[in-house]
């Protein structure tokens, strides 16, 4: 059972500073962190290769920071790790992120399940999984709250939607993206963390490595752009202060909700 | 202003997808017929419903009733319950033909599944959980705005090269719009080639959640709390005010992340959007990821014990006082109406 996992670095917080005269976001100083719902994805990883043996890569495009992203993964038992980086890959949208992702998937060769996390804490689109499957030409089953693997060459999962869940069977390879609450990820001991930092590798891969046309990374394979990031203003304009003492103040407002038959 | 009651066959087409449950489009995609129609009179287009089922013809008239020009439909078995690989065949299919400009999706469990996909098949941008949409009208391109990384920031994202420009709507910012009966429309038939054995994934079981789910979007009155709370004990004196008016209990992000309250009951744009009557917001800051899950709330109500937190700037009427002086105030006036004699 080979997997490849996904992951991501985002932004530790999501109170990151805003340039209005650039209408940019000042992302360089933020400490980044592995994406919450990507633990989940790894965990899942591990717990299949547990049960059913074979290798476990863990891939992520990003700067050169997403080293520490990698590094963690590793320390979480994670066999490979495989950075995605360079001038070519940066600015791109989602698609992007998906032919990149996708050559990387193909070089790596083998598998039988990408794992991805349902969504990154930053953008929040859950579109990179759906689009990875899709440059693969596989199925993808999206919101697993539980996977199994079944008659040895076909997967389960139980999908989460708004109303409740369905179970999906598809044959293997497929890609699978997760949801927080399908298992508590483990937390690496102390020596797991010196080891990956110590003793393994991250392997670097760069838009050349990868082959693929040029014009389909980064910022230049990037279907969308953003237009402009602005703060939104809308006041109403009429809003009214209750002031005065506690129980004034609530009294007045529970005369105005009763004027309006709210009480 | 709505698109004319009579037949319309414009070249250019904006194509809202019709999510249905059992055959019956669900709410936001009427939502986004309403919009389609804003959308596509600006563009000088046709709206098109891409209504995918079993059985579902019977409800495609509805559907030109509530703003489509025509409704293509794709009425098969193999259609009855959403998969991703049938639903994308269907749609690409029919887009690689038609080359609509616009598509428009909910941005549901569903349509979170198939607009990245169907965008992938076709090579273009797809712009996930949008909260305002227009249209840029000297490009002719759709202009959709969502919330973005940071505090109070949005972002206008366009598509400018590619063809169709996919988009997700979160359910519930758009109005639902009133039906015209008067309406008329063209229904074009899709051919669906698939037979069952060629599907690879199938779907073994469907389980309706046993949870009595917490109706947030329907309800008339929501008492939300935030990190202004403290703890999860704020929260109980909330229920107190909330069970009083007969009100929902609603929270931002952080004290779902938390763990104070459940996720089911967190407003705003990782969660849900909601269209009370009134909205009680207890120290709850305004942030953007907040506001664009109740802003269109009738009447909204904050207290907050920083007069410069934001959500005084979209406010109604505004208490600037720790909440755990004036609430309680507040719960005593509410019980001592209901002891009065109703009159």
């Amino acid at each position: 059972m080979d997997i490849v996992i996904c992951i991501k670095e985002v932004p530790e917080t999501t109170e990151v500073p805003w340039d209005p005269e650039k209408g940019i976001l000042i992302r360089e100083g933020i400490p980044g962190i592995l994406n919450p719902n990507d633990k989940n994805a790894i965990e899942a990883a591990l717990q299949l290769t547990e049960k059913y043996g074979g290798v476990v890569t863990a891939i992520s495009m990003g700067p050169a920071q997403t080293d520490d992203a990698l590094r963690e993964a590793l320390s979480l038992g994670v066999d490979n790790a495989v950075l995605l980086t360079g001038r070519h890959l940066a600015g791109a949208d989602t698609l992007a992120t998906s032919y990149t992702l996708y050559l990387a998937v193909k070089k790596i060769g083998r598998f039988d399940i990408v794992l991805c996390g349902k969504e990154s804490a930053d953008g929040v689109t859950a579109q990179v999984g759906p689009q990875l499957a899709e440059f693969l030409d596989i199925p993808q089953l999206t919101y697993a709250t539980n996977i199994e693997i079944v008659k040895g060459n076909f997967v389960r999962i139980k999908q989460k939607l708004e109303d409740g869940f369905r179970e999906l069977e598809s044959p293997l390879p497929a890609l699978i993206t997760v949801e927080r609450e399908i298992n508590n990820p483990r937390i690496p001991p102390m020596d797991h963390i010196m080891e990956a930092y110590r003793d393994k590798q991250v392997m670097v891969w760069t838009a050349d490595d990868l082959g693929g046309q040029m014009e389909r990374f980064g910022l230049k394979g990037s279907p969308t752009q953003c237009l402009k990031v602005y703060t939104q203003r809308i006041k109403k304009g009429k809003m009214q202060i209750l002031e005065g003492d506690g129980s004034m103040v609530a009294k007045e407002l529970v005369q105005i909700l009763r004027k309006r038959n709210l009480t | 202003m709505p698109s004319n009651n009579s037949k319309s066959n414009k070249n250019r087409e904006l194509w809202v997808f019709i999510e249905q449950k059992n055959g019956t489009p669900i709410r936001v995609s009427l939502e986004l017929l309403g919009k389609g129609c804003i959308l596509a009179d600006k563009l000088g287009a046709d709206v098109a419903a891409f209504f995918v089922g079993q059985k579902i013809t019977n409800q495609a008239q509805k559907l030109i009733y509530y703003g489509a020009d025509k409704v293509i439909i794709a009425d098969d078995l193999v259609a009855s319950d959403y998969r991703t690989e049938v639903y994308t065949d269907i749609i690409v299919t029919q887009a690689l033909k038609r080359k609509p400009e616009i598509l428009l999706f909910g941005a549901t469990c569903i349509g979170r599944d198939l607009a990245p996909r169907v965008a992938g098949r076709l090579s273009t941008g797809c712009t996930a959980d949008c909260t305002q949409l227009d249209i840029d009208q000297e490009k002719g391109l759709i202009v959709a705005s969502k919330p973005f990384l940071g505090r109070n920031v949005m972002a206008d994202i366009i598509c400018p090269h590619h063809r169709p420009q996919v988009v997700t709507v979160r359910p519930g910012v758009m109005e639902l719009p009133a039906q015209d009966k008067s309406r008329r429309g063209n229904l074009v038939y899709a051919n669906v080639d698939f037979k069952e054995e060629d599907i690879k994934v199938k779907i073994l079981d469907t389980i309706k959640s046993e949870t009595v789910g917490v109706n947030l979007e329907n309800a008339e009155k929501i008492v939300a709390g935030g990190m202004g709370l403290g703890d999860a004990a704020g929260f109980e004196l909330l229920k107190e005010l909330a069970d009083l008016l007969g009100a929902e209990m609603g929270a931002t992000s952080p004290p779902v992340d938390a763990g104070w309250i459940s996720h089911e009951r967190q407003i705003g744009q990782t969660g849900k959007v909601i269209r009370p009557r009134l909205y009680i917001a207890c120290g709850i800051s305004g942030a953007i990821q907040h506001y664009v899950g109740m802003i269109n709330s009738e009447l909204i109500v904050a207290i907050n014990k920083n007069p410069k937190a934001e959500i005084f700037d979209f406010a109604d009427y505004g208490i600037v006082d720790d909440l755990y002086e004036i609430v309680p105030e507040i719960i005593d006036e509410l019980k001592k109406l209901k002891r009065a004699p109703s009159h």
